[in-house]
């Protein structure tokens, strides 16, 4: 597999977009972008995910410095907390003499 | 965006629609000198639009996609202001006037060149933009104070854009660098023009910025960036000028043909 942003037809580098919409929120991802370096990146991103109003903060980071989870071993990965009911809060009955929870 | 979706609106800004809703009528000077903020804004629009699709990555062309338009939409809200004086609309000043009715600066009809020429453009017109509106705030004319109000943040972004080029380009290659200083080479011959003072913006007073006054921040400004991009301030031709006055340089007219002709070929049609 071949890294984005390094084969002949594209030059620069592929980096993700996080955009926060408001104070108090957090950044979700917003998509992708190619940009020459971080500072081109962020106003590209100003550009081309900010148009309607949508945020207050934008993070880059190259798509490569990412590292993400295997998905051929979603099951080590993802399936062992089912049927663990012990793991959520309203698996707890409420004790008798608790007057305040 | 998904769940955040909800909390987005377009908000509140000035805009065109309300200038001519408001109709507060323009003195026939004030008007002439919102029609040159305006031309200057209209005509550097339609040569930046001439990169959409055309621009080096997807990204840029959105970018400069986003200057025109912000442009343009600088040039809709003066436009539309000083046509109140005549009792004429935004699209009647901007289509059905001649070559030497428009008094828009040279350096902004100059052709787009390879992308480091408009660059340079880009460049020089919008820090003198920059340093125009933040004083034309001021202004007693409250229409054009407001328009300036809105328009000095979006210039703000397109002087950052085009130094980050400058910079970039000028410190790249040896080709991006040859090109920079090639573009800045066309474009510098331009800049006089644009801090000349005239008899309209003297009789304007409080109203106006006269522009001579913007060109020591200007030239330290610029100076500061092309320093850092290790590049010279280009010296020596100065073009004759006269953009103000309706003189044009050759380039001008066949790009007007090109804005104006669906509209002069349909007039008043509606889409």
């Amino acid at each position: 597999m071949s890294t984005p942003g390094t084969n002949d037809t594209e030059p620069w580098p592929l980096w993700e977009v996080f955009v926060r919409s408001s104070r108090g929120l957090s950044h979700l991802h917003a998509g992708s972008l190619h940009a020459p370096d971080a500072e081109m990146a962020v106003r590209n991103a100003r550009d081309l995910y900010t148009r309607r109003n949508e945020g207050v903060s934008i993070w880059v980071v190259r798509s490569t410095d990412i590292t993400t989870s295997d998905p051929d071993a979603k099951g080590a990965f993802f399936e062992s907390p089912r049927g663990k009911e012990y793991r959520h809060a309203s698996y707890y009955t409420e004790s008798e003499g608790v007057k305040h929870l | 965006m998904s769940d955040q979706t909800f909390r987005i609106s377009a908000g509140e800004a000035l805009t065109a629609e309300k200038i001519t809703e408001a109709g507060e009528k323009p003195t026939e000077a004030v008007a002439n000198y919102a029609l040159r903020l305006g031309d200057d804004a209209l005509i550097l629009a339609q040569r930046l639009g001439w990169w959409i699709a055309r621009a080096p990555e997807l990204e840029e062309d959105v970018a400069l996609g986003n200057i025109a338009l912000d442009q343009l939409g600088h040039a809709r809200s003066f436009l539309s202001y000083a046509a109140l004086a005549w009792d004429k609309t935004e699209d009647d000043l901007a289509y059905f006037r001649h070559e030497p009715e428009f008094v828009n600066l040279q350096l902004v009809e100059q052709p787009n060149g390879d992308f480091a020429a408009t660059i340079a453009r880009q460049f020089i017109i919008s820090h003198f933009q920059f340093e125009l509106y933040r004083r034309l705030v001021d202004s007693t004319d409250a229409t054009l104070a407001a328009i300036a109000a809105k328009a000095v943040k979006e210039v703000d972004y397109h002087r950052d854009h085009a130094t980050q080029w400058v910079l970039r380009l000028a410190l790249g290659t040896e080709e991006s660098r040859r090109r920079m200083i090639a573009g800045l080479g066309v474009m510098w011959p331009y800049v006089d023009e644009m801090f000349r003072d005239d008899e309209l913006v003297e009789s304007l007073g409080d109203v106006a910025v006269r522009p001579s006054l913007l060109r020591d921040d200007f030239d330290a400004v610029t100076g500061t960036v092309l320093a850092e991009a290790e590049l010279e301030v280009p010296e020596g031709f100065v073009a004759r000028g006269g953009g103000r006055d309706g003189i044009h340089t050759e380039f001008f007219g066949p790009m007007l043909a090109e804005m104006q002709v669906l509209a002069r070929a349909h007039p008043e049609a509606t889409w």
